[in-house]
């Protein structure tokens, strides 16, 4: 099997898109190259099968959105929504990534070496997500499940109306959000960063690490709460 | 002297504020109900059809062809949504409904030829094989999204808002959130579950633009990609969706159904149907999109004649979520179970509501089994019986529909224009841009919008 290569200036996204929803799942190429990418939205989205991709430079908005089953390495920088909604497989960002990265995600690994924008983890739903580098503002808000691994630090309203997702954080918070709380780290919390940390090839001490969940206060409608509703 | 009782009641504190102000004294708390406004506002029963006569040549009343077929997403998706008639079934979520209505809503739908949608919180196993025609709605909690159901999907509506609640997320009470409710959710059961009132991954028409071509990609540029928005400045935001790359726009206005929204929303926020469809119809055609671009409007459409004016005053097709319900069963004094009609009056009693007035569907405890995820309530509307409603009450409209459509002599349900319609009252004539009978008057026409 021989990798084969999309060069981008030449071919439109469509057209690689095309080829890993009909062809890729047949098994044709060992790995699909992805060259020029030069920001273009929404590559790889919706893929559906254990295909490797790696696209050699900077992408657009959702890449690798909705994943299932794919491994996906983009060498450079990731715009808004990169991995949004995957339900399994990797996406890994070797740069940084923009706004609502991973948002929503279902499932799988995301992983990205260096910084995340704004909402990174944005009403996650069971995906875990590896930052290198520290994330934005209101990141993990309305998180429902899964697991984010911060090695830098947070912004303002760190899991803001948590459900039962975890996060983990070894730098700064610089506020938590309404309802998450700071917990102490258990030894299946260091067990999970341990393994998170692993995967995602980043070397730092679990135990260093905050454990950052929902107090849970705010999952009834009621007036003994005094919420601001 | 005789004392006589002078009660004279404010109109300013009527007896409704009273209670209103009451019940905020006693709980602290908004109060959160479904169904929508019920306040008066204008609406399409303020219009009424000029029949044909000497100047237009009727057709006859049942024989004559009268088409009906409907066609939505004919933009850029390579298979648009062909419908047998342009009444189609609005996004209500499992959760909301129970297992067993939303499969009589796609049984119904299935058999007359039109559409059902999902609503949050994904799609059912149920709909998806009791409908042939079923949108998809990607909705900003994303519960349940699933690149799967957007393969398995024939339409894709993406959700900024609705009309019981522009502006604001969703809710699903504790009671109604079950195991399965919340499996599909991705949420602790019986929690009291707050839907994001923005979507996660796009904040602007920008970024929507992209959002339509991730969707489009996904799904090989085969599936019609609605946008759906709530009334409100609904001439900006239907231009705004058409340059996003919008297929069809949905408008659904303030009189639009809810499962569960606070009243302060659903009574005060939006503007009514009528005013938000003329707007709508006035930003394609300034945008020379009429006809390119679908536009599904709904909100408070309850009859034919409805659903006539609103295609007469420019929709395509139009949206049903209240009328549904109550085909099924809503509000009705008794339900039917194994072949017997059971009162339900005691149950409505129970919630602090009666047959007629009842809008308690955020309970989940809904008296003839409509709006609950109770495993004995929900035995109350059994499927067979709920599609056979809901088709005969489709069927009228459409026949009611097509003989005004004759009656103005068209041929075509999709030929009626705003020249058949006259306005009853000054309001509608405004809102509506359609002169007060007797006169060539519309208010505001030479003002612009
Ligand atoms: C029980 C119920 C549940 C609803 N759930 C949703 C939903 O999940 N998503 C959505 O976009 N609209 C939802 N709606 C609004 C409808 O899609 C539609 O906009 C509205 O019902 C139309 O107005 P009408 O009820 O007056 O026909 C719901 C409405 C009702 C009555
Ligand atoms: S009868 Fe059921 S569906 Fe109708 S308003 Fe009451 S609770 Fe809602």
């Amino acid at each position: 099997m021989e990798n084969l290569t999309f060069d981008l200036s030449e071919t439109p996204v469509n057209t690689l898109n095309h080829y890993l929803h009909h062809e890729a799942p047949k098994g044709g190429a060992r790995k699909i190259i992805v060259t020029h990418p030069d920001g273009a939205h929404n590559i790889a989205v919706g893929l559906d099968c254990p295909v490797e991709v790696e696209i050699l430079g900077h992408v657009g908005y959702y890449a690798g959105g909705m994943n299932k089953a794919a491994r996906i390495v983009i060498e450079g920088s990731a715009g808004t929504g990169v991995g949004e909604n995957m339900m399994s497989g990797t996406v890994h960002v070797r740069g940084f990534a923009s706004n609502g990265a991973g948002a929503s995600a279902h499932g799988g690994l995301l992983i990205i070496d260096g910084d995340a924008g704004l909402r990174c983890g944005i009403s996650l739903k069971g995906g875990d997500i590896v930052v290198g580098g520290s994330v934005g503002s209101f990141s993990a808000f309305m998180a429902q499940a899964g697991r984010m691994v911060i090695c830098g630090d947070a912004g303002d309203a760190l899991g803001d109306s948590l459900y039962e997702a975890v996060l983990y954080v070894k730098g700064n918070i610089k506020s938590l959000g309404a309802d998450a709380r700071i917990e102490p780290l258990a030894d299946a919390d260091i067990a999970a960063v341990s393994n998170l940390l692993q995967q995602a090839g980043m070397d730092h001490a679990p135990r260093d690490f905050k454990r950052v969940a929902s107090k849970r206060e705010l999952y009834h409608w009621n007036a003994d709460a005094n919420q601001e509703y | 002297m005789e004392r006589h009782l002078t009660l004279e009641e404010s109109y300013g504190y009527d007896r409704k504020t009273l209670e209103y102000i009451r019940k905020a004294a006693a709980h602290g708390l908004y109060e959160i109900r479904g169904m929508g406004a019920k306040r008066k506002l204008p609406n399409f029963d303020d219009l009424v059809f000029l029949g044909a006569s000497m100047s237009r040549y009727a057709l006859e009343g049942y024989r004559e062809k009268c088409v009906t077929r409907t066609l939505l997403g004919t933009r850029f998706a390579k298979k648009p949504v062909e419908l047998e008639i342009p009444i189609t079934i609005a996004g209500m979520s499992f959760g909301a409904l129970s297992a067993n209505v939303k499969e009589a809503l796609g049984r119904a739908a299935t058999e007359v030829g039109t559409s059902t949608t999902t609503g949050d919180g994904g799609m059912t196993q149920e709909e998806r094989q009791s409908s042939k025609t079923l949108i998809y709605q990607c909705l900003p909690s994303r519960y349940g999204f699933n690149p799967d159901d957007v393969r398995r999907a024939d339409a894709i509506e993406v959700v900024i808002g609705q009309g019981a609640k522009p502006g604001g997320g969703g809710m699903l009470l504790g009671q109604k959130v079950s195991a399965r409710v919340a499996g599909m959710r991705t949420l602790p059961a019986g929690v009291d579950q707050r839907s994001a009132c923005r979507h996660p991954d796009w904040t602007g028409p920008d970024d929507l633009a992209i959002k339509i071509q991730e969707l489009r990609e996904m799904t090989d540029w085969e599936k019609p990609i609605y946008v759906k928005v709530g009334a409100t400045r609904t001439f900006n935001d239907v231009k705004l969706a058409v340059h996003s790359g919008a297929d069809v726009v949905v408008v659904d206005g303030m009189q639009g159904g809810t499962a569960a929204t606070q009243t302060c929303f659903i009574e005060h926020i939006g503007i009514p149907t009528l005013a938000a469809l003329r707007q709508a119809v006035e930003a394609l055609e300034d945008l020379d999109m009429k006809g390119k671009v679908q536009l599904i409007i709904s909100g408070g459409i309850r009859s034919g004649p409805d659903v006539a004016k609103a295609l007469a005053m420019g929709a395509d097709a139009v949206a049903i979520g209240q009328g549904v319900m109550i085909a099924l069963g809503c509000n009705g004094d008794t339900y039917r179970q194994n072949g017997q009609n059971i009162s339900a009056v005691a149950d409505y009693n129970a919630l602090g509501a009666a047959p007629g007035y009842c809008h308690h569907c955020h309970t989940g405890q809904c008296p003839v089994g409509i709006t609950t995820q109770d495993e004995i309530l929900e035995q109350r509307l059994e499927p067979a019986i709920g599609a056979k409603r809901l088709k005969n009450y489709l069927k009228t409209l459409n026949m009611e529909l097509t003989t005004i459509a004759r009656a103005c002599g068209k041929q075509n349900v999709h030929h009626l224009e705003r020249e058949d319609l006259a306005a009853l009252t000054l309001e509608a004539a405004a809102m509506a841009n359609v002169p007060l009978a007797g006169t060539n008057w519309v208010p505001g026409r030479t003002g612009g919008i």
